[in-house]
């Protein structure tokens, strides 16, 4: 059914630290490779090869730049300008309108966790649901007529056949910069909890009320001002220290 | 917003249809207020051609939508979410209109033929009150899809809902007068409908010039920081996730429609309200040619309101274009 479930006491989700993400793309190609044969398979390229390659695609990495500032709503100091990159993928709401607007019972929010999945052999592709969602993580695969999105690799995550260090999403494994990482948000005392308490992580768009799991961690402060390097000292000299014989050059060669 | 020609031939087809059957409706139960039972045969017929013609143009409408689906074969589970999306309730409303028009048919044929005894003739009028409510309910779920996505500032205004019931009124109201014109009718008729189209045509294109001139001007409600979290920053994009466009790209981002809206405006204007007035002058005028004049002006306004339809949805901003 497409009612929501209560707010389920764990609420699984991602932590990504856009000041340690350098915009390689890691996540996005794992995502695709795991994903390619995971819960949501087929990940389907409409156009894999040729002028204009075109597919779905579960993660996506932005990259902007972000002018200098005297001070804003996000940061009170002056900040330089910065390049920001900035992955984005289903962010698992508390209250998604992706799952409501469903006319079919595909997609659904799950109690026990909080993820937001799609039933493949229900969904009738109507698109609504994209339509729905503000922060794009729906794409629509024109290959099997449905919606596809995200599945926090719920395939991974209680995978008992893998290591239990590689029961993680596949985005969260590849990352090279440890930018991306998992846990239960729901519970105040987890990693992922404590990290956003402490690096002060956001919501995107809060305004709209859909209540994103997922939390992004913004970049540091940097410094900011003109470059502060000492100016040049002048060296001194003690020529009482040197050896008679470079006293003397130094003598002749200052006259 | 990615103007599906399907889901906007749908939107306008439906709207005429159930526009049509409120007028039916109207028919049907304003004698039955006046406490009389329908005069004559040709009463009962033209009832019954305007029921027919609201069914299919209904149902011309709903299968056209479901050309818009990746999966028509499992349309039918879409009568399932009732309690939460407003495309589900459309889809309920719609087959339970679609039982009650089919009802007063059956009736209709039961009495002609005279299987039932003229005291079930009191029982058109309860059936048409139903085809009224629920006509009215399926065209207020089909504008509450819309107007209830939250990422799409232009669908949330407050005048998308009645836009949307003055659309249907008034197609509907066209395609009648396509159809009662061809028979002679009396100058007071004739003066009535003038006004009546009068009447529509200028609600019509007030409400959507009053709608153009405030999504003009209203804002997004979100900047591209506030998407990325960094709300007050300005940020430009640098580089995009795709060398070519996705399926976010093309569903979402649509720029032709912002490009040209001003003469698209003024044709959908021309087409589904001035057109109107002029045919209803014309056949005020010269009331031999009132059939064909009102055939030629539904037949333009409906694509006027197609028009109007295609600018509903390219003109729309889709919050995530931010990320783009």
């Amino acid at each position: 059914m497409t009612d929501l479930p209560p707010p389920s006491k764990k609420k699984l989700g991602l932590v990504i630290d856009l000041d340690t993400c350098v915009g390689c793309h890691a996540c996005a190609v794992s995502c695709k490779e795991w994903n390619a044969g995971g819960f949501a398979a087929p990940l389907t390229d409409e156009q894999p090869y040729g002028k204009e390659p075109s597919g779905v695609w579960f993660n996506r990495v932005h990259s902007y730049e972000v002018a200098a500032t005297e001070g804003c709503a996000s940061s009170a100091t002056p900040q330089p300008a910065m390049t920001l990159h900035f992955p984005r993928s289903c962010l698992h709401c508390e209250t998604p309108a992706c799952v409501t607007v469903c006319p079919t019972g595909a997609s659904y929010k799950r109690a026990e966790d909080g993820i937001v999945l799609v039933d493949e052999d229900k969904c009738i592709g109507c698109k609504l649901c994209s339509w729905a969602c503000p922060y794009g993580a729906r794409e629509y695969s024109e290959v099997e007529g449905v919606m596809k999105k995200c599945t926090l690799c719920v395939d991974r995550i209680y995978n008992e056949n893998l290591a239990e260090s590689e029961r993680q999403p596949a985005c969260v494994q590849a990352c090279p910069t440890r930018a991306r990482h998992f846990g239960d948000l729901g519970d105040p005392d987890s990693k992922v909890s404590r990290l956003v308490a402490e690096r002060g992580g956001v919501d995107l768009l809060p305004q709209l009320g859909y209540q994103p799991v997922n939390k992004y961690l913004p970049p540091r402060p940097r410094r900011t001002g003109e470059a502060t390097a000492a100016p040049p000292q002048d060296e001194t000299l003690d020529t009482a220290a040197l050896p008679p014989m470079l006293r003397w050059l130094d003598r002749v060669l200052s006259r | 917003m990615h103007p599906a020609f399907s889901v906007i031939a749908f939107t306008t087809l439906s709207g005429a249809g159930y526009g049509l059957l409120l007028w039916a409706a109207g028919l049907i139960l304003l004698p039955a207020l006046q406490g009389r039972t329908p005069a004559n045969a040709a009463t009962v017929l033209l009832w019954a051609l305007l029921l027919v013609l609201g069914l299919v143009l209904t149902t011309v409408g709903l299968f056209s939508s479901m050309l818009h689906l990746g999966k028509p074969g499992r349309a039918w589970r879409a009568f399932s979410q009732w309690r939460t999306s407003w495309l589900s309730r459309e889809g309920v409303f719609a087959v339970a209109t679609a039982l009650a028009v089919l009802a007063m048919l059956a009736l209709i044929g039961a009495m002609i033929v005279g299987a039932l005894p003229p005291a079930w003739w009191s029982a058109m009028p309860i059936l048409a009150a139903i085809m009224l409510l629920l006509s009215l309910c399926t065209i207020a779920s089909t504008a509450m899809i819309y107007a209830s996505l939250k990422p799409i500032p232009a669908w949330r205004h407050p005048l998308v809902l009645p836009g949307y019931f003055v659309f249907a009124i008034l197609t509907g109201w066209l395609v009648l007068m396509a159809l009662v014109n061809w028979s002679a009718l009396s100058d007071e008729a004739l003066g009535v409908i003038v006004l009546v189209t009068f009447a529509l045509a200028i609600v019509a294109a007030l409400l959507k010039l009053v709608y153009w001139h405030r999504i003009d001007r209203q804002p997004l409600g979100a900047t591209r920081g506030d998407a990325v979290g960094l709300p007050g920053r300005d940020v430009d994009v640098f580089e995009r996730p795709n060398t070519q466009a996705n399926y976010i790209n093309r569903e979402m981002g649509y720029v032709l429609a912002r490009k040209h809206a001003r003469p698209l405006r003024a044709i959908a204007l021309l087409l589904f309200a001035a057109v109107p007035m002029i045919a209803a002058w014309l056949a005020w005028a010269n009331p031999e040619l009132a059939g064909p004049v009102f055939t030629l002006g539904a037949l333009l306004g409906l694509a006027g309101t197609l028009v109007e339809r295609w600018l509903f949805f390219a003109q729309a901003r889709h919050l995530v274009t931010l990320y783009y």
